[in-house]
C-alpha cells in the first residue's frame, strides 16, 4: 500500500514537473463567490494588485457554502464571501483570523415583464415574496447554500412563507450558481433573487426585469478573512494578509469603486479606515 | 435562433483571431488531456490485456468493475480526488489541489477504465484468433501479452481515442480539482461553463465549437498516423 501510494505520488509529481509550472512566483489562492468573478470585478481589480505587489491571486469562484468549506479544509489562503453570519462563525470557530468588511452591493428581485404576481416596484421584499407565494408564480431559487440562497431563505422566513414545501411546484431549486439560475429563470419566466453585480453583468436576461429593489433588507455586504495559519501551516499568511490590506486600503477601495459595467457601479467600497 | 448563428461567427473569429487567452486555454486543455490519456494508456493497456489473458482470483470482478467504471460520473471522481488532495486529505501535503497535476490525475482515473475495458475486449478477441499460432510458438504469458498488444495496436487506437474523447470533454472533475482559475487551471470545458453562467451563450457555444474542432483534429491526426504506419496490402 505504501509502495503503491508513493508510486502514485511519483506519477503525479512527474506529471506536475512536466508541465511548465508557475510555482516559482508568489501566489495565493482565494476562495470566493461566483458573484465577484462572474460580474468581472476580479478581472478588473486583481491585475492592479498583482502589479503593485508581485503576488498572483488565483481565484476559485464557487458558492459561499462551498467556499467556506474549501477554506476550512485549508485549500485556500483567503476567504472572500458575502454572508456575514457564516463569516463570523468561521472566525469564531478559529478557522479565520479576522473579518474585514470590504464592500457591499445589494440584491434585486427580478421577474418576467408580465409580472404575474404583481410585485413590480414594491419596496418591501418579504411582502413581495409573500405575494409571489400567494399567486403560486414560479420562483427560481439557487438552492445551493450560497450566500444568495442564505439571504433568500432569510427573506422567506421574514415573509412567513414555507417555500421549501412547494419545492418542485412553483418553487424551483436549481442547485446551481447565480448565472445558471438566471438562465433558468429567463427560460421559465420565473422570479429570482440575484445580486446586483451578477445581474448587471448577465447577458441572457430575456424578458426578465428588476421588480423589487432598495429594501434595506436586500443589503449585501462582502467580507474578507485570512484563513488561520495556526490551523493550516501551509497558509501563505503574509501574502494573504497583503492582499487583504490592499483591498481595504484607499488604493484597493478606489479600484473597487472604479469598476463599472455599462456605466453602472457594481460594488460600493465600505472598509473601515485604517486604525479604526 | 440568433445565438446559434452568433456562435458560429464567434467560433470563427476566436480561432482566426488567435486570441491569446483562448490559445492558453486550448493549450492547457490539450496538455492535461494528453498527459491523462498517456498515463491511462501506460497503466490501462497492460491491465486490460492481463484481465483478458491471465487467470487470477478476482479477475471476473475486476473485469466487471472496469466495465462499470467506464460510466463513472466525472463529478464523483472530482470529489474523490478533491478529498484525497485537499490539505485536510491524505495526499494534502503534496499541495497539488488547484494545479494541472490534480486535473491530470482526475482525468486519468476517468479514462483508465475505458482504455482498460476496451483493450481487454480487443485483446481477448485477438487471443482467441491467434491462440494456435501462439501455442505453436510456445509463447510464454508475458510474450503473449506483448505480442497481442502490438498486433492489436491499430484497434487499440480506438480505445485510446475513446479515452481522449472522455478526457477532453468532461467538465465536472476538472472544475472541482482545478478550480477553473484564470491563467492557471482554466480549460475549454470550464471556460464554457463559466461563459454559460455569465449568460454569454453565443460565446460559450462558440468555445464549444472550437472544442469540437480540436477533438476532430486530434482524431484525424490519429487516423492519418495509423494509415501511414499500417502496412500496405498488395
Amino acid at each position: 500500500m505504501v509502495m503503491r501510494r508513493s508510486f502514485l505520488a511519483g506519477i503525479i509529481l512527474s506529471a506536475a514537473i512536466a508541465l511548465p509550472s508557475s510555482a516559482a512566483e508568489r501566489d495565493i489562492v482565494i476562495a470566493s463567490t461566483t458573484s465577484t468573478e462572474n460580474s468581472g470585478l476580479f478581472g478588473a481589480i486583481l491585475p492592479i494588485f498583482e502589479a503593485a505587489s508581485g503576488i498572483r491571486v488565483k481565484v476559485v469562484a464557487v458558492g459561499t457554502g462551498q467556499a467556506i468549506k474549501l477554506a476550512r479544509n485549508g485549500d485556500a489562503d483567503v476567504l472572500f464571501v458575502h454572508h456575514r453570519t457564516s463569516e463570523e462563525k468561521f472566525v469564531a470557530e478559529g478557522f479565520g483570523v479576522k473579518r474585514f468588511g470590504v464592500m457591499y452591493n445589494d440584491f434585486v428581485l427580478v421577474g418576467p415583464k408580465a409580472d404575474p404576481a404583481g410585485v413590480r416596484a414594491m419596496t418591501d421584499a418579504p411582502a413581495a415574496l409573500a405575494k409571489i407565494a400567494a399567486a403560486k408564480a414560479v420562483f427560481a431559487s439557487r438552492g445551493d447554500d450560497s450566500g444568495t440562497h442564505k439571504k433568500e431563505r432569510g427573506l422567506w422566513r421574514a415573509a412567513q412563507v414555507d417555500a421549501q414545501a412547494a419545492s418542485g411546484q412553483w418553487y424551483r431549486e436549481t442547485g446551481s450558481g447565480m448565472g445558471a439560475t438566471l438562465n433558468t429563470a429567463a427560460g421559465l419566466g420565473a422570479y429570482a433573487l440575484a445580486d446586483r453585480g451578477t445581474w448587471i453583468g448577465f447577458a441572457n436576461k430575456g424578458d426578465l426585469e428588476i421588480m423589487v429593489e432598495g429594501d434595506k433588507r436586500l443589503f449585501n455586504p462582502y467580507g474578507v478573512i485570512l484563513v488561520n495559519p495556526a490551523k493550516h501551516k501551509h497558509i501563505k499568511a503574509a501574502d494573504g494578509q497583503a492582499f487583504i490590506d490592499w483591498l481595504v486600503s484607499s488604493a484597493g477601495q478606489k479600484a473597487i469603486a472604479d469598476y463599472k459595467l455599462g456605466g453602472l457601479q457594481l460594488f460600493f467600497p465600505n472598509a473601515k479606515k485604517a486604525g479604526s | 435562433m440568433n445565438d446559434l448563428a452568433a456562435a458560429f461567427s464567434q467560433a470563427a473569429s476566436l480561432l482566426l483571431g488567435f486570441d491569446e487567452d483562448l490559445m492558453e486555454i486550448i493549450g492547457l486543455s490539450l496538455r492535461v488531456s494528453f498527459m491523462a490519456v498517456g498515463l491511462a494508456v501506460l497503466l490501462g493497456l497492460p491491465l486490460g490485456a492481463a484481465v483478458a489473458l491471465y487467470r487470477f482470483p478476482g479477475r471476473t470482478v475486476l473485469g466487471a468493475l472496469l466495465n462499470a467504471f467506464m460510466g463513472l460520473p466525472p463529478v464523483v471522481v472530482g470529489l474523490v480526488v478533491y478529498l484525497m488532495l485537499s490539505r485536510a486529505g491524505p495526499l494534502g501535503v503534496l499541495g497539488l489541489l488547484f494545479t494541472p497535476a490534480a486535473m491530470i490525475l482526475a482525468q486519468c482515473l476517468l479514462v483508465l477504465p475505458i482504455v482498460a475495458a476496451l483493450s481487454a475486449q480487443i485483446v481477448a478477441d485477438l487471443s482467441e484468433e491467434y491462440d494456435e499460432q501462439l501455442r505453436s510458438l510456445a509463447a510464454g504469458p508475458g510474450q503473449r501479452l506483448v505480442t497481442l498488444l502490438w498486433d492489436g495496436r491499430f484497434s487499440l487506437m480506438t480505445a485510446v481515442l475513446a479515452g481522449f474523447g472522455r478526457a477532453i470533454a468532461e467538465v465536472g472533475a476538472v472544475m472541482i480539482v482545478g478550480g477553473n482559475i484564470a491563467h492557471s487551471t482554466r480549460v475549454m470545458t470550464t471556460a464554457i461553463a463559466l461563459e454559460t453562467s455569465k449568460g454569454n451563450l453565443a460565446l460559450a457555444l462558440g468555445l464549444g465549437l472550437v472544442l469540437i474542432a480540436i477533438a476532430l483534429g486530434v482524431n484525424l491526426a490519429a487516423l492519418a498516423l495509423r494509415d501511414a504506419a499500417r502496412p500496405r496490402h498488395g
